[in-house]
C-alpha cells in the first residue's frame, strides 16, 4: 500500500489493509467489490495499491475470485487470491457467492473487513450491524442482531479461518501468512472501527477496536481444521470483561441505547464467550 | 467429420475444439445439456479446461470476468432467466474488454414457466456492448462458436460473444454438422491488459466523467471495429472450410418486391415460405439477420418489408421491426408471432406476406391487427 490514500481521517480499514498486504507480499492480486476500499485506492489512472486489484460488483468477489484463482492455478501460477470485502459485501450481497466459492474449494483468502454498516454509501445499516446501533436508516437503533457469519463460515469447514480487529496490527500479519499457506478457502473477519459511522473521534480508532475486544464485543480467535484456539487478547477478556458501558458510551451510535438491549448485548457477550469456550475445550 | 447432433452438442464440441482453459456455468434448460457435454469432456480428459460448477448465473459471469482477466480463454452457457439473472455481469464482462464467449439458448421469460423459444432473453441484452449472432442450423451453432473466440480475441475487439440458438427448435433437435480440423484458425489468446502481479494496476477503480466518457466511446469504437474482424473471420472460415457466412442471410432477395425478415430458425422457415410464394407468382425474398451487434446495414430500398419478431418490448413494439425502422427510416408489416415458443410454420410465414398491411402490427397468438 502507498503514501495517500483517499481513506477518511482514522479510518481503521487502512490500517489493516497496509498489514494485509504487507503480509501478503509482492505476488498477489486482491478482488475488491463495492466499498470502502474502492474508494480507498484513489481515482484512475491513479492506485494507492501496489498490487493489482480487481474492482468487480458488489455481489460478485468471491465468484470473480473463484474464476481467477481457476485460471492462476491452471497456468501453474501461485498468486495469492484475496477478496477484501466490506460486511455489506460479505455478510448480505456477497454472501451466496461466498458461500458457493467456499463449498466448491476456492483456493483464496477471502478478508471481511467489518465496519458494521454500509460505510462507503453513509453508514446504512447491514446484516453487520449490532443491536442498538443507530444508522442512517435505523435511525432509532438497529432492532435486530448482529448475523453471526463465522458461524455460517465454519459451517462450510474451511481449513483456516480466523477473526482479528484494526487496532492489533501484528496479529492481523501473522494470521494472513498463516491463512496464505493453506490450499483452499480460507477465511479472516476483520473489525475495523469507523470514526464517521460509529460517531467517535478520529484519535481514538485504536482504542475503540481494542476496546470491542477487552470488552467482549469483539473475540479474537482462530479455527484449523476445527480446533478453536481463543486469542490471548480474548482469554483476558474472558475473565474480566471492560464494562461495555465503556465501549459503547464513547461512540455516537449508542447514544440513548435503550438499557434492555444492553443487558441482550450483556447475555449475548456471555454466551459467545461461553459458545467459543466450549469448542474450544472440545477441540482441544 | 460428419455427426449427427443437436444444437447443444455441436456447441459443446466447438467449445471443445476451442480449447478454453476455465469454463464456469450453472445448468438451466434448454441450455443444460451444453454445460453437461463439457463437464463430461472435462472429467474424461477430452478437454483440459477447469470447469467451475458455480451456484449461480450471476457467479458463473464473475467466475469468467475473474478467470479472463488473468489472460486465459473462458466459455459459459446460459439461457433465460439465467442471462438475466448475470445481467449485472454481462455489462461488466464488456466494460471490462472480456472476449468471454458465451452461448445462450433462446428461451421465453416468466411468468409463467415457459421453457420454449422466444428471443426476448437475448434481445435485453443488446445495449450491454456484447457482440450477439443468431443462428438457424445445427451446423451453424457450431461454425458461429468457433468463430465467436477468434472475434471476441482480436485485439481490435476484445469484446464478448454470444451465440444465440433457439431453445428445443435447435437446441434438442438432430441435424447433421461437419466438424473442422481447426488447426490454427483460433490463434492463442493475447490479452493486452492481464493481470500481471510484476506490473500492479487498478481495474475498474473509481473513474471521473471525462475518463468514463472516454472508456464508453473506445467500447463503441471496437463493436463498429468488430465489423471488419467479423468480415475477415468469416471470409478465413469460408476459405477453411468452405462454409459462408454473412451479417446476414440473403435468400432470392436480389428481384424481391416483399422481403420477410426475422432471426434464428424463423429466418431458416421463411426460406421455405418465399419458395412457395414464388410459385404463386409473389416476388418474395429472405433476409435472416445474423448478427444483431454490430447491427448490420440493411439495403431495403424499393422493397415491402414484412419482420417476424419472437419478442416484445412492451409499450413499443417488435424489438427487431423497431432495430429496422429506427436504421433504415422504411414502414414495415410487424408481425408478433413464436412467443412462448408458439409454433410457427412456412404456411404461416406465407400468410403473413400474403396478408401484409404495411404499417400494422399482427399478434399471430391471438391473430389480432393492434
Amino acid at each position: 500500500m502507498l503514501k495517500c490514500t483517499s481513506a477518511c481521517a482514522g479510518c481503521s480499514d487502512s490500517l489493516a489493509l497496509r498489514y494485509v498486504l504487507k503480509a501478503a507480499g509482492p505476488d498477489t492480486v486482491m478482488v475488491v467489490p463495492a466499498c470502502c476500499t474502492s474508494v480507498i485506492q484513489g481515482i484512475y489512472p491513479n492506485t494507492a495499491f501496489n498490487v493489482p486489484v480487481y474492482n468487480i460488483a458488489f455481489g460478485a468477489a468471491a465468484a470473480c475470485a473463484s474464476g481467477m484463482s481457476n485460471a492462476f492455478r491452471a497456468e501453474g501460477k501461485k498468486t495469492n487470491v484475496i477478496v477484501y470485502a466490506g460486511d455489506g459485501g460479505t455478510l448480505d450481497i456477497g454472501i451466496q457467492a461466498m458461500s458457493g466459492a467456499f463449498e466448491r474449494g476456492t483456493d483464496f483468502l477471502y478478508i471481511c473487513y467489518d465496519n458494521e454498516a454500509y460505510g462507503n454509501t453513509g453508514m446504512q445499516r447491514s446484516g453487520g450491524t449490532p443491536m442498538g446501533a443507530k444508522t442512517t436508516t435505523t435511525p432509532t437503533g438497529k432492532t435486530d442482531a448482529k448475523k453471526d457469519i463465522d458461524a455460517i463460515v465454519a459451517a462450510h469447514d474451511p481449513p483456516y479461518m480466523a477473526t482479528a480487529c484494526a487496532a492489533y496490527p501484528q496479529d492481523i500479519f501473522k494470521k494472513v501468512q498463516k491463512a496464505l499457506t493453506f490450499r483452499g478457502p480460507t477465511f479472516l473477519h476483520i473489525l475495523a472501527p469507523c470514526p464517521p459511522g460509529w460517531r467517535y473521534p478520529t484519535e481514538k480508532t485504536v482504542e475503540m477496536g481494542k476496546l470491542a475486544v477487552k470488552s467482549g464485543m469483539w473475540v479474537l480467535y482462530e479455527r484449523e481444521y476445527g480446533k478453536v484456539t481463543i486469542g490471548p487478547q480474548s482469554k483476558v477478556a474472558m475473565k474480566k470483561p471492560i464494562p461495555l458501558e465503556d465501549y459503547l458510551s464513547p461512540q455516537g451510535r449508542f447514544k440513548g441505547i435503550d438499557p434492555k438491549i444492553v443487558e441482550i448485548l450483556k447475555q449475548r457477550i456471555t454466551k459467545n464467550f461461553q459458545r467459543l469456550a466450549a469448542e474450544e475445550e472440545a477441540s482441544a | 467429420m460428419k455427426k449427427i447432433a443437436t444444437g447443444n452438442k455441436a456447441v459443446a464440441e466447438a467449445v471443445k475444439q476451442a480449447n478454453p482453459t476455465v469454463v464456469a456455468a450453472y445448468p438451466i434448460t434448454p441450455q443444460t445439456e451444453i454445460v453437461e457435454q463439457i463437464a463430461e469432456f472435462v472429467t474424461s480428459g477430452q478437454m483440459p479446461a477447469r470447469y467451475i460448477a458455480v451456484e449461480s448465473e450471476h457467479s458463473a459471469m464473475a467466475a469468467c470476468i475473474g478467470a479472463s482477466i488473468t489472460g486465459i480463454r473462458t466459455f459459459t452457457a446460459t439461457s433465460s432467466h439465467g442471462l438475466l439473472y448475470m445481467h449485472e455481469m454481462t455489462n461488466w464482462a464488456a466494460g471490462a474488454r472480456l472476449p468471454i464467449v458465451m452461448a445462450n439458448v433462446n428461451r421465453s421469460l416468466g411468468p409463467g414457466w415457459n421453457i420454449w423459444a422466444e428471443h426476448t432473453d437475448a434481445l435485453q441484452e443488446r445495449d450491454t456492448g456484447w457482440l450477439q449472432v443468431y443462428v438457424s442450423t445445427v451446423q451453424e451453432a457450431y461454425d458461429a462458436t468457433l468463430m465467436a473466440f477468434r472475434i471476441a480475441e482480436h485485439n481490435d475487439v476484445l469484446l464478448p460473444v454470444m451465440v444465440n440458438l433457439d431453445g428445443f427448435l435447435l437446441s434438442h433437435i438432430m441435424q447433421p454438422v461437419d466438424t473442422v480440423e481447426l488447426g490454427d484458425f483460433i490463434p492463442k489468446i493475447h490479452l493486452p491488459h492481464a493481470i500481471d502481479p510484476k506490473h500492479p494496476a487498478g481495474y475498474g477503480t473509481l473513474t471521473g466523467p471525462d475518463q468514463q466518457f472516454k472508456f464508453r466511446w473506445e467500447i463503441e469504437r471496437s463493436m463498429r471495429d468488430s465489423v471488419k474482424v467479423i468480415e475477415e473471420t468469416e471470409k478465413e472460415f469460408a476459405k477453411r472450410f468452405g462454409r459462408k457466412y454473412g451479417f446476414t442471410e440473403n435468400y432470392r432477395c436480389e428481384d424481391a418486391d416483399v422481403i420477410v425478415i426475422a432471426m434464428g430458425t424463423l429466418g431458416k422457415e421463411a426460406e421455405v415460405a418465399v419458395d412457395l410464394l414464388r410459385n404463386e407468382g409473389i416476388k418474395a425474398g429472405s433476409m435472416r439477420i445474423r448478427w444483431l451487434r454490430p447491427f448490420p446495414k440493411l439495403d431495403l430500398k424499393g422493397k415491402e418489408v414484412v419482420v417476424i419478431d419472437r419478442d416484445y418490448s412492451f409499450g413499443f413494439g417488435g424489438i427487431l421491426a423497431g432495430e429496422i425502422r429506427s436504421k433504415t427510416g422504411i414502414s414495415l408489416y410487424s408481425v408478433i408471432a413464436g412467443l412462448g415458443g408458439q409454433e410457427v410454420t412456412y404456411d404461416d410465414i406465407a400468410d403473413f406476406v400474403r396478408t401484409r398491411r404495411t404499417g400494422e402490427e399482427f399478434w399471430f397468438g391471438v391473430n389480432a391487427h393492434v
